[in-house]
């Protein structure tokens, strides 16, 4: 498979980035933003992407879906990253239809999600870094199992229908999909930077039935790691599109912004900067669709999508800071779009681990 | 058509396990373990003649080379398969050579069916070994700038003046030259030359570099007789041939930058300091995007759907990175590192290939002349 976008792929990304350009620009963050909208995004959106069939993108097609891989998903991802569109397409549509595929919660939740009715949140993370512990117990109780503990940085905790739940169980992890009105579930959204909403989500002795299990009992870890690949890998390519929308709209403002009566893109000292940024984001763009390659192929990818997450952040996180400064003072009002770019990146450098967190388990890996 | 592959991954495995001699298999100690060729080769070990020919035989020194021109005809998958292959036995370069990474695809390109048979198939089997013979003490960033003359007389020119950083120019047979053939425009005065290095006229003076090495000199041409039928490409419009030229020579010095982080692996599993492991690991995190961006970048160039100038962007980061690996390598390797002529340190091999990955991001165009080009055409930025 050569590592570039085929004509059918290309065609994909031409419509995505009409599609979301047009329905969800930087503007409809600001709306929402300015409306101090409490859902954390918009209901009617997220019909549109069922009815453009985008939310079964990764639902196979005997489900109904369109069948495509993490290329394609990527390449939806992308657009929404370039935009800054709230969206629940990365935890729903990617990582727990990842985790749900095959497995018999399949046919209890794709229609839902085919139809853009059904948001699923993913409840991982239990501390402010990403760091594979989970602490949450859940032990067994009546025909079911009893869920204490808590998860923090929950993207659409308070709103989603199904919640996926990692829990340590006695003999390993297990994922459960709980539903939002289960008893002793509570979900405090906050406001993040990036104007997005995370929940804190406290399980208080919530009891689910022995059908929440997602699989197996105790072998929740492999869907896990399937959940986290998806997830890792979708978050690099949203990050790809921010960097590479950041960068956009800097070089836009190097040829059109004048001082000294020449165009600031003509002094050397800041060419120099958009030239190596470009390259940043060129390498992180090939590391991205190494990894989403991978995945679709069946090949072991965690070593790719350890990379692609961790150099993405490195390259969108340049990419912001260098839009900042680039623009100049213009750059630090809340008028101008530049500012949204920066925050939306550290949220995203931040979730599923940083570049730091994979970078120290690709040392790991390789013994160190 | 996959089927194919296959088999052709098979036989080439089976023919790499029966030929690649073993210690062909292992990693260079120092540059002198390369292989040239040439008309008067120098082999650190009978090996590497061995498999310089083996290979040159079956075209596979310039496996996507036309078989006409002493090359092996493969396709871009089977070249893909090749490198694979070999990459997966860790066997050597068979043949280092300026010739194949940069005279030929402008031979290829830009000759005449004559200059291609006469020269195309001794640059694959590694019988004569090229210089090159662009800058000079007054162009070098600015290489349009040079002043070296060819003057026309009759059915030959007449070369004078002087080259400088001509890379072993001492051991080359032939000369790929930039000469000044009309004074009143810059790049539209410069012809490309080839000829023979043992022309009289010709004379070269190695220079000591900071690794402890001269493997490049300056050199200098007085009356140098070149008959016209050693033109390549047209009489002034030689830039054009130099700039594909740079092209290939900048993906060539790019991918010094890619994988084989190996030894930096070594290091740190054998224990450095917190601090230094964060750095290690973090630079495998752009080692490994920028494997795959190499990949990226041929998979582009053999579809025809490479930016022009994306050469520059390879170079500029590969050369980049392979100087930050150095450091870390010296680094993690602290003062066993530093060891300069010992026998444990082979010959002080860190501390040599450190001093001489400096030199990266100057040749074939400097990071920051690599800049300037993405700026204006990749990025599109004013002059
Ligand atoms: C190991 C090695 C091997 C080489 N082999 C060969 C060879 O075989 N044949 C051959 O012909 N040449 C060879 N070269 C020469 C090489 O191509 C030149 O050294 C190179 O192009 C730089 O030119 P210079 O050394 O004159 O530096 P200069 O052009 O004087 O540059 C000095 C500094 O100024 C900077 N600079 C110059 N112009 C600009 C600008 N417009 N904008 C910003 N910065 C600028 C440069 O980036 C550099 O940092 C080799 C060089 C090395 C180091």
């Amino acid at each position: 498979m050569p590592l570039y976008l085929n004509d059918e792929q290309q065609m994909l990304r031409d419509t995505a980035r009409d599609f979301v350009a047009e329905h969800a620009p930087p503007a409809h963050l600001r709306q929402l933003r300015d409306a101090n909208d409490t859902n954390g995004f918009s209901r009617d959106l997220w019909k549109q992407f069922a009815e453009m069939g985008l939310t079964g993108i990764l639902i196979p097609e005997a489900d109904n879906g369109l069948g495509l891989g993490h290329v394609e998903a990527g390449i939806v991802l992308e657009e929404i990253g370039r935009n800054l569109s709230p969206s629940p397409f990365l935890t729903t549509a990617v990582a727990a239809v990842e985790a749900l595929k095959s497995t018999p919660h399949a046919p209890r939740w794709f229609p839902g999600i085919l139809a853009g009715e059904t948001v699923a949140a993913l409840a991982i993370d239990e501390s402010p870094k990403h760091n594979g512990r989970i602490a949450m117990q859940a032990e067994r109780a009546g025909n079911g199992f009893r869920l204490t503990g808590a998860k923090r940085f929950v993207a659409h905790g308070h709103v989603a229908d199904l919640i996926l739940v990692a829990a340590k169980t006695d003999r390993g992890t297990t994922l459960f999909a709980v539903p939002n009105d289960a008893k002793g579930l509570t979900a405090t959204p906050e406001r993040l930077a990036d104007s997005s909403l995370a929940s804190h989500l406290a399980f208080e002795a919530v009891e689910v039935d022995a059908d929440a299990v997602i699989g197996e009992v105790d072998q929740g870890g492999t869907l896990l790691a399937r959940l986290l690949a998806a997830g890792r890998t979708g978050a690099s390519a949203e990050l790809l599109g921010v960097g590479g929308g950041a960068m956009d709209l800097t070089n836009a403002y190097l040829k059109e912004r004048k001082q000294f009566g020449v165009p600031i893109g003509s002094f050397q000292a800041l060419q120099h900067r958009a030239a190596h940024l470009y390259s940043e984001m060129e390498v992180a763009r090939a590391a991205v669709l190494k990894a989403q390659q991978r995945l679709d192929s069946g090949q072991d990818a965690s070593e790719a999508v350890a990379v692609a997450k961790a150099m993405s952040g490195l390259a969108t996180t340049l990419a912001v800071q260098e839009g900042i400064q680039m623009h100049g003072g213009i750059g630090m009002t809340d008028e101008y779009d530049i500012g949204f770019y920066m925050k939306r990146a550290r949220a995203l450098a931040e979730l599923f681990g940083d570049a730091n967190f994979h970078a120290d388990s690709l040392a790991q890996a390789a013994g160190y | 058509m996959n089927q194919d592959l296959d088999q052709f991954r098979q036989e080439t495995r089976a023919w790499l396990e029966a030929n690649c001699p073993p210690s062909m298999r292992l990693p260079l100690r120092s540059e002198k373990d390369a292989t040239w060729g040439g008309r008067n080769p120098i082999y650190a070990h009978p090996d590497q003649k061995l498999w310089m020919e083996r290979m040159g035989a079956r075209g596979w020194t310039v496996p996507d080379w036309p078989k006409e021109y002493g090359g092996g005809g493969l396709s871009a998958a089977e070249t893909k398969i090749l490198r694979e292959e070999m990459a997966a036995i860790r066997a050597r370069n068979p043949l280092n050579s300026f010739g194949i990474s940069m005279l030929g695809p402008a031979l290829l390109k830009y000759g005449t069916e004559e200059q291609k048979l006469e020269h195309l198939p001794k640059i694959a089997r590694g019988e004569i070994r090229w210089c090159q013979g662009y800058s000079e003490p007054n162009a070098g960033s600015d290489l349009a700038g040079l002043q070296t003359s060819a003057e026309d007389a009759g059915d030959h020119f007449i070369v004078n003046g002087q080259k400088v950083w001509t890379s072993y120019a001492d051991q080359a047979d032939w000369i790929f030259c930039l000469v000044r053939t009309d004074k009143t425009s810059k790049q539209g005065g410069i012809s490309f030359l080839l000829f023979d290095m043992a022309s009289e006229g010709v004379s070269t003076k190695p220079i000591l570099l900071i690794s402890g090495n001269s493997p490049f000199c300056e050199t200098f041409f007085d009356d140098v007789k070149v008959p016209k039928s050693n033109l390549l490409g047209e009489l002034n419009k030689g830039w054009d041939v130099a700039k594909y030229l740079l092209g290939h020579e900048r993906e060539m010095i790019s991918n010094m930058g890619a994988g084989g982080i190996d030894p930096l692996v070594e290091a740190a599993r054998k224990g450095v300091d917190p601090i230094l492991r964060g750095q290690i690991a973090l630079f495998q995190v752009r080692a490994r995007a920028f494997a795959a961006m190499s990949e990226r970048f041929i998979d582009e160039l053999k579809a025809g759907r490479a930016h022009p100038a994306q050469p520059s962007m390879m170079k500029y980061y590969g050369t980049e990175l392979n100087k930050i690996r150095h450091e870390l390598l010296m680094a993690a390797g602290g003062s066993d590192a530093l060891e300069w002529e010992s026998e444990a340190s082979i010959h002080g091999a860190a501390a040599r290939a450190w001093l001489r990955t400096k030199a990266n991001s100057i040749e074939g165009g400097t990071s920051e002349i690599q800049l300037n080009i993405i700026a204006k055409r990749i990025l599109d930025l004013p002059s």
